[in-house]
């Protein structure tokens, strides 16, 4: 049998596998490069990255819960002009898909970080942030709002000159509508699921763990939830759907593949194992050889579901 | 010391005792992680192979004998509970060496090493590395109980000094005290000042060095998620002079001079 054939398109996006680094828990690439071969990835998104420099949160920014995590950076990064100067042309040498993840504070200023990436050549797609729920001004406004949502797609879309993924945060009441709005507004793919708004508390001191009181939650403690709206976002939307949320192993991914995702995002696992996103490629063809699997898209949406009344299962 | 030569190694444990109340010595046998660690360097632990402790922990590395890493820890929660039950033999994971190092001044200079409680660990490991002589080695510790005896570690250590709060062993008092005392008393020439502890002690070293004008190294500790400078989790805030807001202390430390950091926000 021929190798198995992991690769994946997604609204224009071509990548050899399906395992991308997610943004903010790979840097810029070059801290992971000492232990790993980052050319292997299928693709590596960059921190969230503003018009300006943001300095971030007040420590502690980080602090460990049940199987999981929760982080209040705040978005902390160079912002655009040193990425493009300093990080860009460092990454653009890899053999790897290149996604710039944006965030901004104002419909004009999505607009904006749109229209300065555009021309830029190998920038291989724009992951859109409209989910973030660190930073008071925009972030969560936008993701949390149906309408908003739609407003900042179509305004990086109509700048963008690559393909947009959407990363939606999981904070709504019906994620499904969302994921409709953008994929209306014009998005190519759609990506989630962004970290869950969480808490920790300090009893000795009375009071919150992190400096900004709450935070995202993230690893395995939110996989199950993000399953589920995986699943609920691809059957609600043509365009393709990236999963993401604890993804821990190969199988882990292979759950968010069989319930929708054409490809995956791996984050809090490469803290965890700085290995993750190569082992887990290395599972998924391990898995295709040993099920004779030729390609592995025939494995995105593959679950089936319980027999009877198929119609009626609430997604 | 940039992000060179970072390992990520399934490694085997060689011993494991306990050199006080709830304060364990750790070897893990690692050529290539010990072969290239500096003093001030740390490695993260992932304490086992499960979801839960979920991240690795950090530790300063104490020393290296014959390619076994050494790493001081005291039990304070989950993760170093379970570490301490590793028995030699046991595989653990570990990532590193990590971070910068102290870096030893050239000429003959008067050192003080000041490490309270397990801030000892990584001034051991720069001690090893001084002429002999030329270092004081101060260590703090609330009573005697808590008194980690140096001296049996197995590790080349200078003169030691020693303070209790309680005043069980040694001279009763800070440590910082003891410092204080040597360093405007003395009338010593040409010191230099390395430390690691809790943050009072350290604001107070670093004040008094400030103060009077003595280079000081200082090794911080802060919540970690990837000890690679890839989160930006572990921040700690930097002084004016320093003309940033934020440091990375896996990144840009754990040792930084004393005057980076803003004391008062910290
Ligand atoms: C660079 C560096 C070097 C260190 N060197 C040593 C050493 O040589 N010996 C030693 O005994 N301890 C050292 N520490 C502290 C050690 O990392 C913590 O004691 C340990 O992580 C506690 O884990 P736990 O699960 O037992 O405690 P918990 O309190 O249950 O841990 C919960 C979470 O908080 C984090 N955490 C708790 N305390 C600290 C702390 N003080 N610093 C950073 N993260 C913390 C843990 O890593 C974990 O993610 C060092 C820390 C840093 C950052
Ligand atoms: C430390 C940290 C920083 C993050 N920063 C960003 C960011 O800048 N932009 C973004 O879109 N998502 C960010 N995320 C969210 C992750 O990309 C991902 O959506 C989330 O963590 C869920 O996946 P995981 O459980 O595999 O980590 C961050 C997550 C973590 C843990
Ligand atoms: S721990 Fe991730 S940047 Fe320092």
């Amino acid at each position: 049998m021929n190798a198995p054939d992991l690769s994946v398109e997604l609204g224009g996006l071509f990548l050899k596998n399906p395992v991308i680094a997610a943004s903010g828990t790979f840097g810029y690439g070059e801290e992971f490069s000492p232990l790993i071969d980052i050319n292997r990835l299928g693709g590596l998104v960059v921190k969230g990255i503003s018009l300006k420099p943001r300095a971030g949160n007040s420590p502690p920014r980080v602090v460990e819960t049940p199987c999981g995590m929760l982080n209040a950076i705040g978005l902390a990064n160079i912002g655009l002009d040193a990425f493009i100067k300093d990080k860009l042309p460092k990454l653009l040498k890899l053999s790897t898909a290149i996604i710039v993840n944006i965030y901004g504070h104002s419909l004009p200023e999505y607009g904006e970080l749109a229209g300065s990436l555009k021309g830029i050549p190998g920038i291989a797609a724009l992951e859109v942030n409209i989910s973030c729920p660190n930073v008071d001004c925009g972030g969560m406004a936008f993701g949390t709002d149906p309408d908003m949502s739609a407003r900042v797609t179509d305004a990086v879309a109509a700048k963008a000159d690559r393909p947009v993924i959407v990363k939606l945060s999981p904070n709504v009441t019906d994620i499904r509508v969302i994921a409709r709005a953008v994929e209306k507004a014009g998005a190519d793919a759609i990506s989630l699921i962004n970290t869950l708004t969480g808490m920790a508390v300090d009893i000795e001191k009375r009071a919150p763990v992190l400096g900004n009181v709450s935070g995202g939650l993230s690893g395995p403690a939110i996989k199950p939830v993000a399953l589920h709206m995986v699943y609920q976002v691809a059957r609600s939307v043509r365009i393709p759907v990236i999963g993401m949320g604890g993804i821990m192993n190969y199988r882990d991914a292979l759950e968010f593949i069989m319930a929708g995702a054409s490809a995956v995002q791996i984050g809090t696992a490469n803290f965890v194992n700085p290995g993750a996103t190569i082992d887990i490629i290395e599972g998924l063809y391990g898995y295709c050889r040993e099920k004779r699997i030729g390609r592995l898209v025939d494995l995105v949406g593959s679950i089936s579901l319980p027999g009877r009344g198929k119609k009626d299962l609430m997604v | 010391m940039v992000l060179h030569g970072i390992m990520d190694e399934n490694c085997e444990v060689a011993f494991q005792r306990e050199v006080a109340g709830g304060v364990f010595l750790l070897g893990i046998k690692s050529h290539a992680i010990a072969g290239k660690a500096a003093p001030g360097q740390f490695v993260m632990v992932r304490v086992r192979n499960s979801l839960s402790p979920l991240l690795r922990r950090p530790f300063s590395i104490c020393g290296v004998v014959d390619g076994i890493i050494v790493l001081l820890y005291m039990v304070v929660g989950e993760g170093t509970e379970i570490l301490s039950g590793t028995l030699p033999g046991q595989r653990i994971s570990v990532l590193g060496p990590l971070g910068n190092g102290f870096r030893l001044p050239s000429g003959i200079k008067r050192i003080f090493l000041v490490g309270g409680g397990m801030g000892i660990a990584p001034l051991l490991f720069l001690a090893g590395r001084i002429e002999p002589g030329h270092a004081v080695f101060m260590a703090g510790y609330r009573s005697s109980e808590k008194a980690v005896p140096i001296k049996d570690l197995g590790l080349p250590c200078p003169g030691i000094q020693l303070a209790t709060e309680d005043g069980s062993e040694g001279v009763r008092g800070l440590v910082t005290d003891l410092l204080e005392l040597r360093i405007r008393e003395d009338n010593i020439e040409d010191p230099v000042v390395f430390a690691c502890g809790p943050v009072p002690m350290l604001r107070r070293v670093s004040s008094l060095c400030l103060e009077l004008g003595i280079p000081c190294q200082i090794s911080l500790e802060a919540h970690m998620a990837c000890g690679l400078g890839a989160c930006q989790g572990c921040a700690v805030p930097g002084s004016k002079d320093s003309g940033k807001v934020f440091f990375h202390v896996c990144k840009d430390g754990p040792v930084f001079d004393a005057g980076m950091i803003s004391w008062g926000e910290l």
